[in-house]
């Protein structure tokens, strides 16, 4: 047992694996968010909703399906991604041409329907949602008790997140889509249908929100509003790692869920502002983010 | 691309001048007898979200940007309002002015930092301001957590007025929010709002004018963050009570809403909205959650079909300006 | 169109409440409670029920009378709290607010009934304060409150060798009084308190002040929150291995719903104090069957039952005085007779409105202890009415003469 600045280690370790866990999320969460604007210049406030509703999605699949965590984990964002679909093709299309501040208050009138609706069906008390049995119990590090389960939820949220780098950015796949956004209308020339490219890319950017939910589930209680709290962070993530860099979204999510996790070690008061002091300090520096180009 | 901003309705300009009268003499008729039909306490709140909405589109409807964390100002004026009139005994209209002041102070370190980017990061940005300075809230010893401040006193208006009679509490309601509303009309009409205007319809060309845009922009943020806070002192002494709704994202959001339902950039919109939206918070209230279901159905119709807004689509059926 | 036919409605709406006059020889029940979020299972639509269910039991029609039972959800947020109170007094002449199972929420509530002359029967809320500083000749508080659970639950950990302590404390008035009075009878005792960790109502992670907790090495873990923020503190707490390594939950205010969600297999041994339980008398049994069928499967807490005790109480009172109209004359006739019936027994009403009675000192059962759904406790004192409840003159109430 050793003290850094009078902190005592195991409070501290603790903490920072804490803050990388909570990072997870917000890497799934930012790296939604810029996948989807990089494509379709709409800030997706419904990201939110769309992380609950994964996380319902896995509470219902075992509730009336039997269906477990391990292949809700697969099924959950595939249902979401699908409503996503049919958000995209019913509303978003439509405001293609205007500005796109309207894409941001249409997400948010959506992101009230979804969450209005869950509340009045299941209450606002959240349900439980219990750890898979494999994944049950935990192991002592010396310095902190590890749940096996939140270890899990650090290694798949790293995984998926650079699978999606690699795709976008190293892939034939990855290099249209990154086309498509610079210039749509030569890419269509080549013969590839750019507007379900874009219905497709806003499915994923749903599905890792999904997934976002379902991993969520049984660490934090099934419940309606848990997204729409979450979401102004991720948001404040994104200014941060500045949109449309993928590999920002992720780095700056892992990395600030880390300096939060310092934050409740030194300075427990701040560790729900430091992110939003972050941002602050980013925009006075670097304007256009860390990752960001200018411009 | 159409724009937020968009110009609801092009008329010959002499018209508009008496059309703007004349809806305002309604207007006024309409609140001087309301209070003998309607609950009092309901036409404030109303009345206080007036306010709010007119200084909200007073930034999003003339100078283009869209603030996605205007509860900040409206919060926290409240909770100062509210702070010095119970905890330094202040006499209301030094209350109203010190929670007004703080929501001065707050738009220009708000808006000096948002304004460095433009569009959906504007936007971004004021939200993520404004959800820290909730999380402060939570956190500070004088706003009391999650209690708020209770039980503000009323008090007498200049030693004289006393303000815990419904009536005269009434009249000082709508003589501030009729003040406010008149500032910000004279606001757009003048040189200052004619920038404004020319910096949300192209703001490279503004600025090869000679204009120095930025700093047209932050004075428009300060005084939407001002009188935002008006409304917010005003509404603290109303309900004598300061609490975290009135910091929360979900007020930003009813304030846009409002902006939205009434329509953009028209003078009479944010009124027209603010009764609506209030009164759907009030009377649906028994519905429980449906409420933020309807609101949020609302919200995606004006997006979809009815991006003029009520006052708009009738500014244009009558080809005049409202 | 659409905006047409909400405006159309939002106009008729606004004319309705003006014009709906209600007669006034009707006394109006107001149940203002939480009905979604989480304490709907300690109060919510149990607590309506209760108050139904008082209303049969006095049976207003001997009496002359007619009484009316409305509800409404105040959210857990104090202004919306007032807002409904506001307007149930001023438009739509309810007479009396009970349950509001918030403490920041009842303090503004009493406000309200203070400004505007009318009566508050508190059930729900937990902080001694509504019968101390800030107590009103309006208000009476009636089930348990903060002082009493400390009072129980603190001496009885204590003096079993919980002598070291750790406060999760929710963020406001209730939790800030439950710590506070806690922590004075754990000194008083001879205890000793290492620290706390305030965090939001509603709170989804406990993760980060449960390791504070550990930190700290305390033998004891108390839960200065209610509902759900209890539940997930004690569940993660066994996630994150708190109870293994050798420390102590002190559940400071645990209802029955709670146990029942969280499972006697999580919260056997816990230590809890409570003013009333299901099991315990024939009466408090009848009263259950009853209550279980607007709430089947559920077991009523004590803050249902103090919904019940207090209308019936308060009707007597309007009874005898022949009108509600007066909220202070009918607090002050509540305080003069003795109250009386079927679930809290014989009792007074204090001049700070505190409402006296016994408390009882429970302990959960092992899952194999429970014989049928809802044997959760089994007895392990009980405290006198008499040293339940802060005494008079430590309250610092402005109605108590001196």
């Amino acid at each position: 047992m050793f003290e850094i600045f009078g902190i005592p280690s195991q409070a501290l370790f603790g903490q920072l694996l804490l803050g990388l866990i909570n990072g997870s999320f917000y890497a799934l969460l930012s790296l939604g968010l810029a996948v989807i604007f990089g494509m379709l210049n709409v800030i997706n406030f419904t990201h939110g909703a769309q992380y609950m509703m994964g996380a319902f999605a896995a509470y219902l699949l075992l509730q009336h399906a039997g269906i477990g965590y391990w292949p809700a984990l697969v099924i959950a964002p595939l249902l979401i991604g699908a409503t996503g679909v049919v958000i995209e093709r019913l509303f978003l299309r439509r405001l293609r041409k205007l500005d796109p501040l309207y894409g941001l208050m249409l997400t948010f009138g959506l992101a009230l329907v979804i969450e209005g609706l869950f509340r009045n069906v299941y209450g606002s008390s959240g349900l439980p949602y219990q750890v898979p049995e494999s994944l049950e119990g935990g192991r002592n590090l010396g310095f902190m008790f590890l749940p096996n389960y939140r270890a899990w939820v650090i290694v798949l949220s790293l995984a998926v997140c650079l699978a999606t780098w690699y795709g976008i950015e190293r892939t034939r796949l990855g290099s249209y889509l990154r086309a498509a956004t610079e210039n749509p209308v030569l890419v269509r020339a080549f013969g590839i249908n750019v507007p379900r490219m874009v219905t497709l890319t806003y499915g994923f950017g749903v599905a890792l929100a999904a997934l976002a939910g379902v991993m969520a589930a049984p660490i934090y209680n099934v419940s309606p509003q848990m997204g729409s709290d979450l979401i102004i962070v991720v948001f404040a993530v994104v200014v941060i790692g500045g949109m449309g860099s993928i590999m920002g979204a992720i780095v700056t999510g892992f990395a600030l869920g880390v300096v939060e996790g310092l934050t409740k070690v030194f300075f427990p008061e701040a560790s729900n502002t430091v992110i939003f002091v972050i941002m602050a300090i980013v925009l006075l520096v670097r304007p256009a983010g860390l990752f960001g180009r200018t411009g | 691309m159409e724009r937020v901003l968009d110009e609801p309705v092009l008329v010959r300009r002499r018209n508009a001048g008496r059309s703007v009268g004349a809806a305002f003499a309604v207007m006024v008729a309409l609140l001087a007898a309301a209070p003998f039909v309607v609950y009092p306490v309901f036409l404030m709140k109303a009345l206080c979200f007036a306010l709010f909405a007119c200084a909200f589109n007073l930034l999003i409807g003339y100078v283009g940007l869209l603030s996605f964390g205007h509860a900040l100002f409206f919060g926290w004026a409240s909770y100062l309002t509210a702070y010095a009139a119970k905890a330094w005994a202040l006499p209301p209209e030094l209350a109203i002015i010190v929670g007004t002041a703080t929501a001065a102070v707050l738009g220009i370190v708000a808006g000096g930092l948002a304004i460095r980017r433009q569009g959906i990061y504007f936007a971004m940005i004021t939200l993520a301001l404004a959800q820290m300075m909730y999380f402060f809230a939570l956190r500070a010893k004088f706003t009391g957590g999650e209690d708020g401040i209770q039980g503000v006193p009323r008090g007498r208006l200049f030693g004289f007025f006393d303000l815990a009679d419904k009536t005269t509490m009434y009249v000082f309601v709508l003589v501030v929010v009729l003040a406010g509303f008149l500032l910000i009309y004279r606001i757009i009409n003048s040189p200052f709002g004619e920038v404004l205007k020319a910096i949300r319809e192209n703001e490279q060309r503004t600025i090869s004018l000679g204009y120095k845009t930025e700093r047209y922009k932050l004075f428009a943020f300060v005084l939407s963050a001002t009188l935002s806070g008006l409304a917010g002192s005003l509404n603290a002494l109303v309900f004598q009570l300061a609490s975290l709704t009135d910091v929360h994202w979900t007020m930003s959001g009813d304030v846009m809403l409002m902006t939205l339902i009434g329509g953009l950039g028209t003078v009479f919109g944010p009124v027209v909205g603010a009764f609506l939206v209030v009164a759907m918070q009030n009377y649906l209230a028994s519905f429980g959650q449906w409420v933020l279901v309807i609101q949020g159905a609302v919200f995606v119709a004006c997006v979809l079909v009815f991006r003029r807004g009520i006052v708009g689509e009738i500014a244009a059926a009558l080809r005049v300006r409202l | 169109m659409k905006f047409a036919a909400t405006l159309a409605f939002a106009v008729a709406a606004l004319f309705g409440t003006a014009t709906a006059q209600a007669q006034d020889n009707v006394v109006k029940i107001g149940v203002l409670t939480d009905m979604s979020s989480l304490y709907a299972d300690i109060g919510g639509p149990g607590s309506v029920a209760a108050a139904k269910l008082a209303v049969e039991d006095f049976n207003p029609a001997a009496h002359g009378m007619k009484v009316e039972v409305v509800s409404a959800d105040h959210q857990n947020k104090p202004d919306i709290g007032a807002s409904i109170a506001r307007q149930w007094f001023d438009v739509d002449h309810v007479d009396v607010i009970v349950d509001v199972p918030t403490s920041s929420v009842a303090l503004a509530v009493s406000e309200v009934a203070r400004e505007k002359n009318k009566a508050f029967l508190v059930s729900g809320a937990a902080s001694s304060d509504l019968t101390g500083p800030k107590c009103s000749p309006n208000t009476i508080h009636w089930t348990y409150d903060t002082w009493m659970l400390a009072n129980g639950t603190g001496k009885a950990v204590v003096k079993t060798g919980g002598d070291t302590w750790f406060f999760l404390t929710s963020d406001y008035a209730f939790g800030h009084a439950l710590e506070r009075d806690t922590a004075a009878v754990v000194k008083a005792n001879g205890g000793k308190v290492l620290g706390h960790a305030l965090h939001p109502i509603n709170t989804s992670d406990f993760s980060s002040f449960l390791l504070q907790a550990q930190a700290s090495k305390a033998k004891i873990i108390g839960l200065a929150n209610a509902g759900g923020d209890t539940i997930n503190a004690i569940k993660q707490g066994a996630e994150f291995g708190i109870t293994k390594g050798g420390q102590h939950f002190a559940g400071l205010l645990v209802f029955i719903s709670d146990v029942n969600a969280l499972g006697l297999n999580t919260a056997q041994g816990l230590v809890l104090t409570s003013t009333w339980y299901w099991d315990m008398t024939d009466a408090n049994r009848a009263f259950t069957k009853r209550w279980q069928v607007s709430l089947p499967g559920k077991f009523p807490t004590m803050v249902q039952a103090g919904v019940y005790s207090s209308v019936i109480h308060y009707l007597k009172a309007v009874a005898a005085l022949k009108s509600a109209e007066d909220g202070r004359a009918v607090v002050a006739k509540m305080k003069e007779i003795p109250t009386d019936d079927p679930l809290f027994g014989k009792g007074v009403v204090r001049a700070d409105g505190r409402k006296i009675h016994n408390a009882y000192l429970f302990e959960v059962k092992k899952p194999e202890e429970s014989k049928y759904p809802g044997d959760d406790f089994k007895l392990r004192a009980t405290i006198p009415a008499d040293e339940a409840f802060r005494p008079l003159k430590d309250g610092g109430c402005p109605l108590v003469g001196g």
